[in-house]
């Protein structure tokens, strides 16, 4: 079978350098607009503050430096966007497809539940950290694979539509965590020493090592969450299995007619995304938690919503999309200690930024971006292809 | 297998019974019956147990005793198992009983738990008319759908729209009424409307106008209010110190809510619980009974044909998603001046995505997704009861966690299909350009 790719070869040689300029041009158009978004927020987010009454350049100021203003504030704004990574792709990975997960909230707490229980497993102490990492990692991705997998099944197999199951998934998983992590009678996973619902600490060996001794800590997960970037992208844009996704996102009906599997497609991008999501809590908890909480992974998934689109669902994008919105929810505190207003300014601001890139065409409008090549959140008028 | 093998599975004689999604039903129940009558009958406290008319003190019921009816109810799916699996003549009635059995699981669910825990009566009008004011936010959330998703734009900024809704009359209640003037509550149930409309006109825009993937646009509106409420709350909500207030007080319905016993109970409610109604009413009866309701829908359905015939498809999804968007202000308004008064962050709790779940299960019918929130109402009015009867399995007290999921789950088993497949309108999700 052929790939689009080599029919368009000769009009690629055809058109020659005009061709080449605007594939160079395409790549780049997305940061234009993510750019161009942020600015006009910070400007929205400006009016905001000073209708509250402060000076918005105090309070910008004082959020800069707390992101990036010493080497502290840095690792720490670094080790917060290391999660956002994870459950970024989670989205990005499956819309290739097609797909909207919504699950990573849910995908996270499933990987993180089951990173803390085989982290806390009595024999995983006696062994060597080179196995018993990779063992905690692999258990909170193979959690989230699996929770993410089950909307793909019912997709495929009911047609439930993974919008709704994934929110529905969100809440259940939730409820069961408090519980299994809450209950006294019967003990589920409860650290029965603590006073506060949370699991048993996992053992010294499945500790992943410590970078920066920064608030949060700056732990080796960063390193798994970039390279699964690239791992990620790499799979979407290099591999078969990428190209079959690519072709069920952009017409089912054709992929199934050149005899893809529609469905298996389906369910392993979503078990795929569940599974970043998963390693993703897994770093958390074996990095920065030790034990698991419900609450640490709170709107951490709808955050990853955000930063896929703010990174326009490209993997790579991703990590520069991440850095940002982790290092604003990390410098946050500081605006809010020095220009004493709330951090939910910042949450304003994001939502804005998220805003302008979804309705690209206006920041197109505003700021003259010439639109060349297709949108990724363009509605395309193929049916059934939403 | 070879292809002829393949071939002969595929054509199976009439005698051959079909593993479809109705069999498989029934065979469920069937199992479920005789799990109930080998398990649950004989083990189960058979004290005489009374579903209560009204509330203590000596309130009047109905007294049962439990393994009777678990018994009786068993039957009913053993049958339904028969006809399921049974020669073609008895299986039309299969159907019927399938939807018996399914109805009948409220029943058991109430006797089972009642009989499970130490409680030695429950209060079942007030669970109903419980579940009807619960199915309030869910039924306008659905009716915005509806209104949305007939014209072809998918809504899924439903949540968004209800909670920013909720958020921005809240503030207004609470910065001009100090949480307490009548005349302002009102005023803010308006202004919670109007929010409504503003937000899905953005969403409007977005969808129509720039063509943006609806689901994307839904997404980023969900997003966007979770950040401005957590905003408003924080620094004006909570800066004017009128963080709870007074919300809409109950209106009784003449005549009707003077009936003995169950009459106050069933016939008085919130303002916003009795428009709920009138809203349905009016959907149904501008969608499917006037000539603009036959172009909201043809626009969902063929917008080409519907351009054909002259229609303005854009102008007609504009003012259906608008229309659609006041409604899911009126649910954002109930959620925070009548349900309870004040704002809380993410007080919508997923309504929104429920409400599209019912909007699924009533296949796009104004009626058919009212029946949806009910269900979903009453699944969570039971949780809530449930949690409050605390129902012991054996020695081990179900979990509190387990009833508050309760809706969810039951929401997950119901888009997953226990009703069929449900198909929406055709011409949802894409945008539409005009011919020049």
């Amino acid at each position: 079978m052929s790939r689009p790719g080599d029919a368009d070869s000769s009009i690629t040689r055809a058109s020659g350098h005009l061709h080449r300029f605007l594939t160079e041009a395409w790549r780049l158009q997305p940061l234009y607009v993510s750019l161009y978004a942020i600015l006009l927020s910070l400007l929205i987010g400006g009016v905001l503050i000073s209708l509250i009454g402060v000076n918005p350049l105090t309070a910008y100021w004082a959020l800069l430096r707390g992101m990036v203003g010493d080497g502290e504030r840095l690792a720490g704004s670094l080790a917060r966007s290391v999660p956002f990574i994870g459950s970024a792709l989670a989205l990005a990975l499956p819309f290739r497809a097609g797909l909207f997960n919504i699950g990573a909230e849910g995908q996270l707490l499933a990987g993180g539940l089951t990173a803390a229980y085989v982290g806390a497993l009595s024999w995983m102490s006696d062994l060597p950290g080179g196995i018993a990492i990779p063992l905690i990692i692999i258990a909170g991705t193979m959690g989230g694979a699996v929770w993410g997998g089950i909307p793909g099944v019912l997709r495929t197999k009911t047609g439930a539509h993974e919008v709704i199951s994934t929110i529905m998934l969100n809440s259940v998983v939730l409820f069961a965590a408090r519980w299994m992590v809450g209950s006294r009678d019967p003990v589920v996973l409860r650290d029965t020493e603590s006073t506060v619902p949370r699991t048993d600490p996992i053992s010294d060996t499945a500790v992943l090592p410590e970078l920066v001794d920064s608030q949060p800590v700056l732990h080796t997960g960063l390193f798994a969450l970039l390279g699964l970037c690239f791992v990620v992208a790499f799979m979407l844009n290099r591999t078969n299995f990428g190209f079959e996704i690519a072709t069920v996102g952009l017409n089912p009906h054709a992929a199934h007619y050149s005899g893809m599997n529609v469905n298996r497609v389906i369910v392993l991008a979503m078990a795929a995304a569940g599974a970043c999501a998963g390693l993703a809590a897994a770093s958390e908890i074996s990095g920065t938690n030790g034990h698991f909480q419900p609450g640490t992974f709170f709107l951490m998934g709808f955050d990853g919503i955000a930063i896929a689109l703010l990174a326009r669902t490209k993997p790579v994008a991703v990590i520069a999309a991440a850095l940002l919105w982790g290092s604003m929810l990390s410098g946050a505190p500081l605006m809010q200690q020095e220009a004493d207003m709330s951090i939910d300014v910042v949450r304003i601001i994001q939502a804005l930024v998220l805003l302008f890139v979804a309705a690209d065409a206006v920041v197109r409008y505003l700021f003259r971006v010439h639109e060349q090549g297709q949108s990724p959140f363009r509605a395309t008028s193929v049916e059934g292809a939403a | 297998m070879t292809a002829l093998e393949h071939a002969s599975s595929l054509t199976h004689s009439p005698q051959r019974v079909r593993l479809d999604r109705g069999t498989i039903t029934s065979l469920l129940f069937g199992l479920l019956g005789v799990a109930l009558i080998a398990g649950a009958a004989p083990a189960i406290d058979s004290t005489t147990r009374r579903f209560n008319l009204e509330r203590p003190p000596n309130p009047a019921g109905i007294g049962f005793h439990p393994p009777t009816w678990i018994i009786a109810i068993s039957v009913l799916y053993l049958v339904t198992a028969v006809l399921g699996f049974s020669p073609h003549a008895a299986r039309r009635w299969a159907g019927l009983a399938r939807v018996l059995s399914a109805l009948s699981l409220v029943p058991l669910a109430l006797v089972l738990s009642l009989a499970l825990s130490d409680n030695p009566g429950t209060n079942v009008v007030n669970l109903f008319s419980q579940s009807f004011v619960l199915a309030t936010p869910l039924a306008l959330g659905a009716t915005t759908g509806l209104w949305s998703e007939r014209a072809g734009i998918i809504n899924i900024g439903i949540e968004g729209t209800m909670l920013a809704s909720a958020g921005v009359g809240y503030m207004t209640y609470a910065l001009l009424g100090a949480a307490s003037s009548t005349g302002w509550l009102w005023f803010s149930i308006l202004i919670s409307v109007m929010a409504g409309g503003l937000v899905a006109s953005l969403h409007a825009v977005l969808s129509i106008r720039f063509g943006v993937n609806q689901i994307v646009s839904g997404v980023v509106i969900n997003l966007f209010a979770l950040g401005l409420t957590g905003f408003l709350r924080s620094e004006v909500i909570f800066r004017t110190g009128n963080t709870s207030g007074v919300s809409t007080s109950d209106v009784g319905l003449p005549l009707l809510s003077s009936i003995p016993v169950v009459g106050d109970q069933l016939f008085r409610g919130g303002p916003i619980y009795w428009m709920m109604y009138l809203v349905v009413f009016g959907t149904w009866l501008v969608m499917f009974r006037t000539p603009w309701g036959l172009r909201v829908r043809s626009c969902g359905e063929n917008p080409h044909a519907a351009e054909t015939l002259g229609i303005n498809v854009l102008r007609i999804r504009y003012q259906s998603v608008i229309l659609g968007g006041l409604i899911a202000g009126l649910a954002g308004a109930w959620f925070s001046m009548e349900s309870q008064g004040g704002f809380e962050d993410n007080m919508t709790n997923a309504a929104g995505f429920i409400a599209l779940a019912a909007l699924i299960f009533g296949k796009w019918t104004p009626w058919g997704a009212f029946g949806g929130a009910l269900l979903f109402g009453f699944s969570r009015a039971l949780g809530t009861r449930l949690q409050f009867l605390g129902v012991e399995v054996s020695g081990f007290e179900i979990p509190s966690e387990f009833f508050q999921s309760l809706p969810f789950v039951v929401t997950l088993v119901v888009v997953a299909g226990a009703v069929g497949r449900s198909v929406g309108p055709a011409a949802a999700g894409m945008p539409f350009q005009k011919s020049r």
